[in-house]
């Protein structure tokens, strides 16, 4: 009986420290919800602010009245240009790194050949390469190849740069399509290039997605080469286009929060629509190690 | 004269293989050779010279910028200013994504809210996240600023980025802001990882939800947390974007990093020759830190 008494208090308390543990957990977890929104919080709210109101109402306060010309403006001053430009070189970046990677994969993964493991070790090795290290011969080649300042000249470094990790990934990915399939395949008369296209690519569609996912976000984002390789206005990406806005508006913060509200706009548009599968592939880099 | 046939045709598959192989291999490797390992070697070329990046006339000066590097203090300078911000990503983004996920485990779906919210900065860019914190931590209308106005009821300016000790933590504090979600998301999957038939016996065993996450969950982590280390460990080597648009490495080079460094050598002041010798450096010193820290802690490959 006394035992029993001692079970059911230690059992009461214990339950008292665990609801306790979570109130503290609960308090803990709001002020990071706070620390993580007060900057979108911030960016919004005075985006929609008159370059003078930002100071004389707070920053704080809603705005008061609100105030839409900002994004009027970034829009007529070639934002979608901007953004535009940024689709194009991702878009052929993307399908261009995709068929390239699948390609290596291919052989990497299901032939066997004496410089399989040479070329694979390789090709993984140079994943740890920083780009900063490329920057000055990569400037030196697109001018003398006369790229220099044209989209052109981000397409080479932006699909080289993700080969390595999605020939890697995708490697893997192709070791675990079973061999039957394509033995099959073999006797039914398909040669390894139907293989490839008519099975092995298909099949691959998953593995593809995320690192269309994990690259395209790399590549919209791309800051480095895209600044050192173009220098007209016209010609610039969208990362770039914050910088040129601040150029031309240095004093009014307002509208420089609007571009950044619009810039920012397409990847939370993404992240609601497809949550889980854009999460996984933003993670993919995980393996870079 | 069969087992001839049989040979013949062995090798015509060993050959057709390799044709294959080459064909499929060609694009990939071509371009990884024109785009990555040309430049690094010819980084290495142009560390031999003087020259601005735009001329013809390159002059030849053989180790002389290798000297220059091994005392120029600048760079050594932010080369500890990398190691500073090294030491504080993993010891800020690493254990804090590894409680938020840690909360997110332990309170499961009802807790997805936070998760979500939790996720956003990791969204945004490195560039507009500089952007956003130059206006959001100026003195003048920023929110730190107005923040501790508000507070003391009289005006406050708080500057977190225009000073000498402040900037480099504050860049820090930045980082933080954008990495910890990446690593809360990568515990989040580690926890997801282990098998739930491990957490139902040690609660049969009567193990409460600390005991579980501290003696078992942690300890089965260990293999991720060491690759989120060499992770954050070669990222903070090769920090550019967000200090470049946010700090450019001022006041005073008080947040210069590596890779400012070389760009501003190369980009503005056009002294590609000594540029190409930063990156040089850069790349020895990085392979060097990885390599050594693959050997201490033997991370398991991930390749």
């Amino acid at each position: 009986m006394a035992r029993n008494n001692t079970t059911s208090a230690d059992y009461r308390s214990s339950k008292i420290k665990s609801k306790i543990a979570w109130a503290i957990a609960i308090f803990f977890a709001c002020i990071m919800l706070v620390l993580t929104l007060t900057p979108f919080f911030f960016m919004i709210m005075n985006s929609f602010r008159k370059q003078f109101d930002m100071l004389q109402q707070g920053v704080f306060h809603l705005p008061h009245p609100w105030y839409f010309d900002n994004y009027i403006n970034v829009v007529k001053n070639g934002f979608f240009g901007y953004f535009l430009r940024s689709v194009i070189v991702v878009g052929i970046s993307l399908v261009l790194m995709l068929i390239i990677s699948a390609f290596a994969a291919y052989p990497l993964s299901r032939m066997n050949f004496k410089l399989n493991p040479l070329i694979y070790a390789t090709i993984v090795a140079m994943m740890s390469v920083p780009m900063h290290v490329t920057l000055i011969p990569i400037f030196k080649l697109t001018t003398a190849i006369g790229f220099y300042d044209s989209l052109k000249a981000l397409i080479g470094p932006y699909v080289a740069f993700a080969l390595p990790m999605s020939v890697f990934i995708l490697t893997a990915f192709m070791k675990t399509i079973p061999k039957e399939i394509e033995e099959s395949a073999e006797i039914d008369g398909c040669n390894r290039y139907q293989n490839f296209f008519k099975i092995i690519l298909p099949l691959s569609k998953s593995g593809l997605s995320t690192l269309a996912i994990y690259n395209g976000v790399a590549m919209w984002n791309e800051f480095a080469f895209a600044n050192t390789l173009l220098i007209t206005p016209a010609k610039k990406t969208l990362p770039l286009a914050l910088g040129q806005f601040k150029g031309e508006h240095s004093l009014d913060i307002p509208i420089i929060l609007a571009v950044l509200t619009l810039s920012v706009l397409p990847m939370i548009i993404l992240f609601i629509v497809f949550q889980d599968k854009l999460v996984k592939g933003m993670m993919a880099g995980a393996v870079k190690g | 004269m069969k087992k001839n046939n049989n040979m013949g045709l062995a090798q015509a598959k060993a050959k057709s293989t390799a044709i294959a192989a080459t064909v499929f291999l060609f694009p990939a490797l071509l371009l990884i050779g024109i785009f990555i390992v040309y430049p690094v070697i010819d980084t290495f070329v142009i560390s031999g010279y003087k020259w601005n990046g735009i001329s013809a006339d390159k002059v030849f000066v053989g180790l002389e910028n290798w000297k220059t590097l091994l005392h120029d203090e600048m760079f050594w300078k932010s080369f500890k200013h990398n190691l500073i911000v090294m030491v504080f990503s993993i010891v800020l983004q690493i254990p804090l994504g590894m409680l938020l996920a840690t909360f997110l485990d332990a309170g499961g779906k009802k807790f997805n809210f936070f998760k979500i919210i939790w996720f956003l900065p990791y969204l945004m860019s490195s560039v507009a996240i500089a952007f956003l914190f130059v206006y959001a931590l100026a003195t003048n209308g920023g929110m730190v600023s107005s923040f501790a106005s508000i507070i003391q009821g009289k005006k406050v300016t708080i500057d977190l980025l225009g000073t000498a000790p402040n900037a480099l933590y504050t860049v820090i504090g930045v980082m933080a802001w954008q990495f910890t979600p990446f690593y809360m998301v990568y515990f989040i999957a580690g926890y997801g990882n282990i098998d739930t038939t491990i957490y139902e016996a040690a609660i049969i065993d009567g193990a409460t939800r600390w005991q579980y996450i501290k003696n078992i969950a942690i300890p089965l982590l260990g293999p991720i947390f060491k690759t989120a280390c060499i992770m954050s460990l070669i990222g903070s080597l090769k920090y550019f974007d967000m200090i470049w648009n946010m700090t450019q490495g001022g006041p005073a080079g008080t947040t210069e990093l590596m890779a400012t460094y070389m760009y501003k050598l190369s980009f503005q002041q056009f002294s590609m020759g000594y540029g190409s010798t930063v990156a040089a450096g850069m790349f020895i010193l990085i392979t060097a830190i990885a390599l050594i820290f693959n050997k201490v802690f033997k991370v398991k490959e991930v390749y």
